[in-house]
């Protein structure tokens, strides 16, 4: 089968542009077909064939069994983000579909980030403080971009949860 | 939980699926049947509802029959309770909302 690989790196708070991305793939013909870090293969398929989504969850078999019930397909995971597909004529995929599970994916993924950079500090200026190693920066640097896309997750957030108040 | 109960579209519709036993995918095909199409029910949503439902004992998980892999569930009489409370609200927030807009129609 034709393939094509491409590699790609995506920062976690731009996982709905990820998902966009993926599929603009699918509606041009290529689907996801294995995921790995920064690295996509695409099978070729029918134009539209295909809806892709991707979430942030812990990797959980009951889960995945629940969504193949359902008609969709897994696709693979890295780290804790589990990919799906399901073919448009086996009707409308979506993962949420209502403001509070869009909240409460957003807070997974906050927390996520959160833990990351604060191990990130820790590391980093354990690092910068040990004269023998000089790359503490690395750390530090990545976490005050994590503190970042926090932020931006956090704004996703607030913007769900304001209209939370006045619809479901 | 004398407090004020107001329950979600898709909690209340996922409780009507149920008042006869139905696995995931069949709960999401008649909500979308009854509701004319306007409430779907994503995967991912309805497989948190269906585990927060299980924990309040509003509803309970079927023995998994033998050679079929579908988890059926099925509403408890706590849970019937709930529906028939959020049926009874609904019914009053439709009367009011009826009495007060007629009225201003004469």
């Amino acid at each position: 089968m034709e393939r094509q690989v491409i590699r790609k790196w995506f920062w976690a708070w731009d996982f709905e542009k990820e998902e966009q991305w993926l599929n603009t793939m699918a509606s041009s013909g290529w689907v996801l077909d294995k995921v790995s870090f920064c690295t996509y293969t695409f099978v070729r398929c029918e134009p539209g064939e295909y809806t892709v989504r991707l979430e942030m969850r812990n990797p959980d078999n009951d889960y995945v069994s629940f969504m193949e019930e359902t008609g969709a397909e897994y696709i693979g995971r890295i780290v804790q983000w589990i990919y799906f597909r399901k073919k448009t004529e086996h009707g409308r995929f979506d993962l949420f579909s209502d403001l509070d599970s869009r909240i409460s994916h957003l807070d997974k993924i906050g927390k996520m980030m959160l833990a990351v950079g604060m191990a990130n500090i820790v590391i980093g200026l354990a690092n910068t403080l040990n004269p023998t190693i000089n790359l503490g920066w690395i750390n530090l640097l990545l976490s005050a971009l994590l503190m970042y896309g926090l932020g931006r997750i956090h704004g996703k957030k607030e913007n769900l949860e304001k209209e939370r108040m006045l619809r479901e | 939980m004398n407090e004020n109960m107001v329950l979600t579209e898709a909690t209340y519709y996922i409780l009507l699926s149920l008042y006869r036993p139905q696995h995931g995918y069949g709960i999401m095909q008649q909500t979308e049947l009854l509701s004319g199409g306007r409430v779907r029910l994503a995967a991912g949503t309805l497989y948190g509802a269906l585990n927060a439902l299980c924990d309040k004992e509003w509803i309970v998980q079927l023995p998994v029959e033998d050679g079929s892999r579908k988890k059926q569930y099925k509403l408890t009489p706590k849970g019937l309770e709930i529906l028939v409370g959020e049926l009874n609200r609904l019914k009053q927030l439709v009367a009011n909302g009826e009495a007060i807009l007629n009225q201003e129609e004469e």
